[in-house]
């Protein structure tokens, strides 16, 4: 990543029928990307309680990626 | 067994086994140059070298010394670090500029040598003496000389006779240096990639391409060396690499008898060989590519994966000629259209410049064929995004020897001879009948075509001459993928008529034990973590995974396997679920949307509720898309691993809901689409209410007098009408109309009002065959000249035989009036077919009769272009105009003149007319608005009913249990409605031949403790599956929300909206998932 080695931890929350598909796709594809995130599979970007995204933030996540 | 430590890691291992493959084992990689898995252990390089310990320390090669029992093993000590490097400096100093060599010294910390450099190209490893020898059996190649005179070569350098041109030796050699051309004097032949049209090679063994289903690999017995050559021990080398044993020999063709009731021929097309297109140079030109070589190129698995390259020198194109019908609208043969050319083309032409954004894409075409549904707008829209059309079919291309560019010579219409220059050619290859459809057609007694293709006829697309044996796809017609899903479906109604006594007798069902009951009990979780082969332990550490997952909470058993979905690890599940009491299974490895079925189909064997499972994507979602950073792709399968087991300890068993199915269908509209699955439905056993608005049967067919083929229409009409009144399972509901819908798939309640009252009926699915209309047009003097007609009711006047139409002088016909225009900017598929037809029986009846067509595109496609060819042979005239400037019509006296630019002649042309007949196009029904409403389904833009899938699913609405069929989908031919009609009663049926539907059951709930009705989440459902209650609670009224569980998806959107955590997604609660957020963060 970066050169101070500042290395975020995002959380991706993934819709199962699009951004997920796509994520394994990538996977499929052999697309290469940095190992920072970390894949929450939902069955709809609609459950994702904005709850979820503020306590993510506030507990120490550097990002979080709603994908749908 | 013998046990050993490895880098402080314990072993065990088979006796013989070597000390590199005892760490290969743990995942430990030793540099090697002379090992290979295939052949014995020689131990030449010495890079392999690891340090045994004991009272006196060696050095030994770990390729050839065995594992011995408590040897304790450091392959990166300091001594070995040292000595390897060593050896590197030696090999480098040897073969100082060679790539994989100096890559490797650089990997192992070797940046110079200290010895003086020579320019050999050979490490004598020799790995490709051995193959030749041990594997193949020729030992074509050997060691000459000795000591620093020692090299590799054939005998009687520089070519064997002996060399088969096998190419193992290039294949094995390390450092890519074996030149077959100096082995053999026979040139070495790629094999060519079938799937990749030839413009990348193969291997022996292959996958045939990425989507192969089932996805496993092929020997290619006309390859392989030992297939080919035979004797029992040749070769076999990939044996000692498949590490699943999967690869069996022994296995030969083998004659099956299946005792079938019916037969569906698929045999597909063939693309048209451009190579007998002699003056376009395919196969002489490299540049000169047919369309699917070209869909290739583009394609990100294809052989430049997904740059667009020419296959002369690999450069990047600036410009691209596409020319249209190749092989497709010749003279007699290919007298027909392949329908599909004129849009892929438009396609190819797209996504070309979505790849490289500077690319020049022209379209060298004679009409373009843009006739299904959304096609005229990405026409449109590829004009927009520039690409170039040039009506006209290029005469000749001649090649640039220098640069490989093609010059195109070609006469656009009403212009001088031109020609430009191309970097690439694509040949737009029609479609032809598949290879072998003569024996095929011989075997099943069926008759075909004059093309080849399957002889059916309108009213029964799918039918081939033979009965019992149906036909689908393009070998009844060359046609796009809506339509050949529709016949394929169709052909299964049929097929399903024939067999309904039948259905489900070939069904076995699983037994599952009882459901283990885990209420109150602590989770005990079993953790399977997946090699995947190399997929993931190639990459990732598994064993550390393993290691790490065991001292996650209640993780109560961990292991590894090679393949966890193989037979043998469902089976070892099963069993651990047993031995360790496991009440919660997590498996990491590849992505649930492929697998978790599987998995979960494991537990409920095992005796597990199938949702006490959970799945960690340490696959796609990690060692695929981090293959080169194995250190950080391990703590990632940790860090999955753990989130899933954090979710795995709060799952909690559900059952799937099952809710009983009634086995009626409601079909809405009473053509021929609505008559045609009503019977394909009462065929297959099922009731059918079939709802007309009008007091008779029929719909548009009845305006219908004569075809293109030879059927009768009314005929066949009445012939159905009588088929349909005289159903015992079909009940008419004429004169009646839909008031209301209600319920869901599999139990649905409508009420039906005529004049009589209204009637109730219960249905598990609704089929709407509403059809549409002949649009009314207020251009050309219609409406107010009795000469100006629509071509439905110029057709109804020859059908009447109405005298004075005998003794027409001229007769002018109109294309595209009010269509393809901004206000609709839809081309209706049939109106050309229409006015060929018109024009045909005009000229029957009187030759003399002059007829004028006037249109944009003539978009007779398919097997209609042999009549569009008739009907010039006929003397009709076709003269075409531009929407910029269309004809004008004028009364003058009691004819007409209508005046035109003669684009051929760059003139403008004037043409008496006794009669001007209009062709107007297709559009929906006014009321189909409400009827969209009613059953809450979508609409196109164009108001026609709107499918869940354009291609894929082009008879189902997005809502389960509606299905659509006929003119209310999209314009069609009587052909195309009837086999869309069959698609839907095949469709229908797999919902109403089922006793109960079984659903997910990660459907939401609600906590009646937490909601307190405030409603918010009523709105955001999109199934509309939540409803208000009030209700009387301690004498005051209460209110909460109800969700019908047939109708709910799971969505959560109730879950993301509610203030009050009172509803939630079972499976997927608020809490599961904050465990798994929380699990990230504990990192």
């Amino acid at each position: 990543m970066s050169d101070d080695g500042y290395e975020p931890l995002i959380i991706g929350f993934c819709c199962n029928w699009c951004a997920y598909a796509g994520a394994d796709l990538a996977g499929v594809s052999r697309v290469q990307y940095p190992t920072n995130i970390r894949v929450i599979r939902v069955m709809c970007s609609g459950m994702i309680h904005p709850n979820l995204v503020v306590n993510a933030l506030t507990n120490g996540a550097d990002g979080v990626l709603a994908c749908g | 067994m013998v046990n050993l430590t490895i880098d402080g890691k314990r072993v065990e291992v088979e006796p013989g086994t070597t000390i590199l493959e005892a760490a290969e084992q743990l995942g430990i990689r030793i540099p090697t140059l002379c090992h290979h898995k295939a052949l014995a252990p020689y131990g030449a390089c010495r890079l392999c070298l690891v340090e045994l310990e004991g009272p006196r320390p060696v050095l030994q090669a770990s390729c050839v010394y065995p594992a011995q029992q408590d040897l304790v093993v450091q392959t990166a000590s300091e001594r070995v670090l040292q000595t390897r490097r060593m050896m590197m400096e030696l090999l480098l100093a040897r073969c100082s500029e060679v790539g994989p060599i100096q890559e490797l010294a650089s990997e192992l910390g070797v940046a110079e040598t200290r010895f003086p450099k020579q320019q050999e190209d050979c490490i004598l490893c020799g790995l490709c003496v051995r193959v030749c020898e041990e594997r193949m059996g020729i030992g074509a190649v050997d060691f000459v000389g000795r000591g620093t005179e020692k090299l590799v070569a054939p005998a009687y350098d520089p070519h064997s006779a002996r060399c088969i041109v096998c190419g193992a030796c290039k294949v094995v050699c390390p450092i890519e240096t074996v030149d077959l051309d100096r082995m053999s004097a026979q040139p070495p032949r790629p094999i060519a990639a079938e799937f990749d049209q030839g413009l990348a090679p193969r291997p022996s063994i292959y996958i045939p391409y990425p989507q192969a289903v089932p996805r496993a690999a092929v020997v290619d017995p006309e390859t392989c060396m030992h297939l080919r050559r035979r004797p029992e021990d040749l070769c076999r080398a990939c044996e000692a690499f498949c590490d699943a044993g999967a690869i069996d020999f022994t296995q030969r063709d083998q004659m099956k008898v299946a005792d079938v009731g019916a037969v569906i021929l698929a045999p597909g097309f063939e693309l048209f060989d451009p190579e007998l297109v002699q003056e376009y140079g395919y196969g002489r030109y490299p540049n000169v590519v047919s369309s699917l070589q070209f869909e290739r190129i583009l394609s990100a698995s294809g052989p430049f994966e997904g740059k667009v390259l020419r296959p002369s020198d690999h450069r990047p194109p600036k410009s691209v000629a596409f020319i249209q019908c190749v092989g497709s609208r010749e003279a007699k043969g290919r007298n027909y259209c392949s329908s599909v050319c004129c849009m892929y083309a438009t396609k190819h032409a797209l996504i070309g410049m979505e790849h490289e954004k500077d690319l020049e894409c022209t379209i060298f075409f004679i009409d373009m064929r843009a006739f299904g549904k959304g096609f005229d707008d990405y026409y449109q829209r590829a004009e927009e995004a520039g690409v170039r059309y040039i009506r006209c079919k290029p005469s000749a291309i001649h090649e640039d020897h220098a640069t490989g560019n093609l010059r195109l010579v070609y006469q656009e219409e009403g212009r001088e001879l031109a020609s430009a220059e191309f970097d690439l050619v694509v040949l737009s290859c029609g479609l032809a009948p598949s290879l072998g459809v003569q024996e095929l057609s011989r075997q099943f007694g069926v008759e075909l075509d004059e093309h080849g293709f399957c002889a059916t006829d309108d009213f029964s697309p799918v039918e081939t001459s033979n009965p019992g044996i149906f036909a689908c796809g393009p070998f009844t017609e060359p046609k796009d993928i809506p339509e050949t899903v529709m016949q394929a479906s169709s052909a299964a109604a049929k097929a399903m008529t024939l067999l309904a006594e039948e259905r489900g007798s070939l069904i076995t069902r699983t037994e599952y034990p009882p459901e283990k009951d885990v209420a109150g009990r602590e989770p005990r979780i079993g953790v399977f973590v997946c090699h995947c082969g190399k997929n993931i332990g190639g990459v990732a550490n598994v064993p550390e995974v393993v290691e790490y997952a065991r001292t996650l909470p209640d993780v109560v058993h961990a292991e590894d396997n090679l393949y966890t979905c193989s037979v043998d690890t469902q089976l070892r599940i099963q069993q651990m679920v047993q031995e360790h009491d496991l009440n919660r299974v997590v498996v990491s490895s590849c992505s649930p949307r492929t697998h978790e079925a599987l998995f979960r189909d494991t537990c409920r064997k095992a005796g597990l509720n199938e949702y006490l499972f959970e799945m960690a994507n340490i696959r796609d979602q990690n060692t695929w898309v981090h293959m080169h950073e194995p250190e950080k792709a391990t703590r990632k399968a940790e860090d999955l691993t753990r989130m899933a087991v954090a979710k795995a300890r709060l799952l909690e068993p559900l059952s799937r809901i099952r809710v009983p199915v009634n086995h009626d269908a409601l079909v809405v509209g009473g053509g021929m689409a609505g008559m045609t699955t009503a019977l394909d439905l009462a065929g297959q056993g099922f009731d059918v209410h079939l709802v007309e608005r009008e007091d008779r049967l029929g719909g548009n067919l009845r305006n219908v007098h004569y075809l293109l083929g030879e059927c009768d229409p009314q005929a066949r009409l009445s012939q159905t009408i009588g088929a349909v009144t005289g159903h015992p399972r079909i009940h008419l509901h004429l004169a009646s109309r839909l008031a209301e819908v209600d319920g869901f798939y599999g139990n649905f309640e409508s009420k039906i009002v005529n004049g009589r009252g209204e009637e109730t009926v219960q249905h598990g699915v609704v089929i709407v065959a509403t059809g549409a209309q002949e649009r009314t047009p207020s251009e050309y003097l219609y409406g107010e000249e009795n000469g100006v007609l629509t071509q439905n009711e110029l057709e109804t006047a020859l059908a009447a035989g109405v005298p004075r139409f005998k003794n027409l002088q001229s007769v002018v016909m109109i294309q595209c009036v009010g269509s393809r225009e901004p206000e609709r900017p839809w081309c209706s598929r049939i109106c050309c077919s229409h006015a060929v037809k018109n024009s045909l029986k005009l000229k029957e009846l009187n030759p003399k009769t002059d007829v004028y067509v006037l249109y944009r595109d003539v978009r007779t496609y398919g097997t209609r272009e042999q009549h569009y060819g008739r009907a010039r042979a006929a003397g009709v005239r076709f003269l075409r105009y531009d929407v910029d400037r269309k004809p004008a019509v004028e009364k003058v006296g009691d004819r007409y003149r209508v005046t035109t630019l003669d684009r051929m002649l760059n003139r403008e042309v004037s043409l008496e007319a006794d009669l001007v007949v209009l062709s107007t196009g297709i559009v929906p029904h006014d009321d189909a608005e409400e009827l969209a409403k009613m059953l809450k389904v979508s609409q196109s833009r164009e108001k026609f009913f709107l499918e869940a899938h354009m291609k894929l699913r082009p008879v189902e609405f997005a809502t389960e249990g509606i299905f659509m069929c006929g003119l209310a989908h999209w314009p069609k031919s009587v052909d195309e409605s009837v086999a869309q009609a069959g698609a839907t009663a095949a469709k229908a049926a797999t919902i109403l031949s089922q006793d109960e539907l079984d659903l997910e059951g990660t459907v939401s709930k609600v906590t009646d403790a937490n909601c307190d009705g405030c409603a918010y989440c009523v709105a955001p459902c999109p199934y509309d599956a939540i409803t208000l209650l009030e209700y009387m609670s301690d004498g005051a009224v209460k209110k909460t929300v109800e969700v019908n569980e047939s109708l709910c998806k799971g969505c959560g959107s109730c879950q993301a909206t509610c203030p009050k955590q009172g509803i939630f997604v079972k499976h997927f609660r608020l809490d599961q998932i904050e465990a798994m957020v929380n699990a990230v963060l504990e990192a």
